[in-house]
């Protein structure tokens, strides 16, 4: 697993761990029961404070993303199905909304816009 | 006992310089930065929590026990690095070794050659042969080697070249890996600190001016950059400090008391320090 740490970011480092962290377990690279490291070697190996890696624990403990287990560890959670699908969804808007755009910009017609959804929808595109 | 130090309502008078009332608290298994200006009371705090002075008031525990009470046993868990190399300047570190190890019954004498080893310390050179860098990490190890919990620096990375104090700031962090363990570490090179800390304590002429978790400093102030007709209207209880040019103004605010559209900098530890010393000149 790579995290990136910048400190010309916006993001305070908690939740730029945090996102790349989650980002892992979305795309599979972390999976279910996968031991996440400690948060005293993962502030050791980046060079931060270890409440900044606590806190970054904390979040994604708090989304459910991970379990702590008292004396053993942080590791990963079952996936959390909706929040997965939550993810998607907020993917599939945002492609649309560009979508959306492109076709006010190009002054394409709703109707036509409609349609060729339709179609993706349906499949016919595909074939 | 959940703090590795708790120092409370500190007093301690000298004739030209008063501390007062200092409160600290670092829980175990974290790193507190102690920074302030030269002659600000950080050695003397250190010197008091140390038992090595007598103060004028309040109560300094180190594991829940004043320093001065302690029996051996107690005291060899406290590990100590001051701004020089205090060892005999004629011995190697062999000979150090030797008698450390009749002075403390805790001492471990495979892991201090192997640290010496690890960090380049020649085997045959005498210690007055040394570099400063050299010179300190010696005493750092001796300070890790008997057992210590708890690691107390005063200006132990002063006068160190960058590569020498990011590999002691990488010690450091190995050291408390182990969540019995904590570090008290004051300095004036704060960018050092502000890397590990998971704890800032400042102390000005005296006085704890904050202490506080190293990122909850970072995310309250930010620096405003404002031209000065706009800067009449920010709201004067949210500035720290200010700086004012002819061009522009630039100034420590708390975030949460800035609305409006200003252009607000991330401050680091250090900019806060500054700003924080020419408070009052406002």
């Amino acid at each position: 697993m790579n995290i990136i740490i910048s400190n010309g970011s916006n993001d305070p480092i908690y939740t730029q761990i945090e996102q790349q962290i989650k980002a892992a377990i979305v795309s599979g690279q972390l999976k279910e029961g996968d031991m996440l490291p400690s948060m005293r070697v993962l502030a050791k190996e980046l060079h931060i404070s270890i409440l900044t890696t606590k806190r970054a624990y904390e979040e994604l403990e708090r989304g459910g993303f991970i379990q702590t287990v008292a004396g053993k560890g942080c590791f990963v959670a079952p996936k959390n199905l909706e929040f997965v699908r939550e993810m998607h969804l907020q993917e599939l808007e945002d492609a649309l909304a560009k979508a959306a755009e492109l076709a006010k910009m190009c002054n394409i017609p709703d109707r036509e816009v409609h349609t060729m959804l339709d179609m993706f929808l349906k499949g016919d595109l595909y074939e | 006992m959940n703090n590795a130090i708790e120092i409370k309502n500190l007093c301690k008078n000298y004739p030209a310089f008063n501390l007062k009332n200092v409160n600290i608290t670092l829980p175990k298994g974290y790193i507190m930065g102690f920074i302030g200006a030269n002659g600000a009371g950080k050695s003397t705090t250190i010197s008091s929590l140390l038992g090595l002075v007598n103060t004028d008031g309040g109560v300094c525990l180190i594991d829940g026990k004043e320093m001065r009470y302690m029996n051996k046993a107690e005291k060899a868990q406290v590990g100590v690095v001051l701004d020089e190399c205090n060892f005999p300047e004629v011995l190697n570190w062999k000979q150090v070794d030797k008698f450390m190890k009749k002075i403390y019954s805790t001492w471990d004498s495979e892991s201090f050659s192997d640290r010496c080893k690890n960090w380049g310390l020649p085997e045959k050179t005498i210690v007055s042969k040394y570099s400063k860098g050299m010179k300190m990490k010696l005493a750092i190890a001796a300070a890790m080697c008997h057992g210590a919990k708890l690691l107390v620096l005063d200006e132990a990375t002063s006068g160190l070249d960058p590569v020498v104090r990011s590999e002691i700031l990488d010690i450091l962090m190995e050291f408390v890996q182990n969540e019995e363990h904590s570090v008290f570490i004051s300095s004036h090179i704060i960018s050092d600190l502000e890397k590990i800390c998971d704890y800032i304590t400042f102390i000005k002429n005296g006085e704890i001016i904050f202490t506080a978790e190293k990122d909850s400093l970072t995310e309250k102030y930010g620096i405003l950059r404002c031209s000065n007709s706009d800067f009449e209207a920010v709201d004067k209880n949210a500035v720290i400090a200010y700086n004012r040019n002819s061009f522009a103004v630039d100034a420590l605010v708390d975030r949460s008391k800035i609305s409006g559209d200003y252009i607000i900098d991330k401050a680091s530890v250090e900019d806060i320090m500054l700003y924080y010393m020419k408070e009052g000149k406002i």
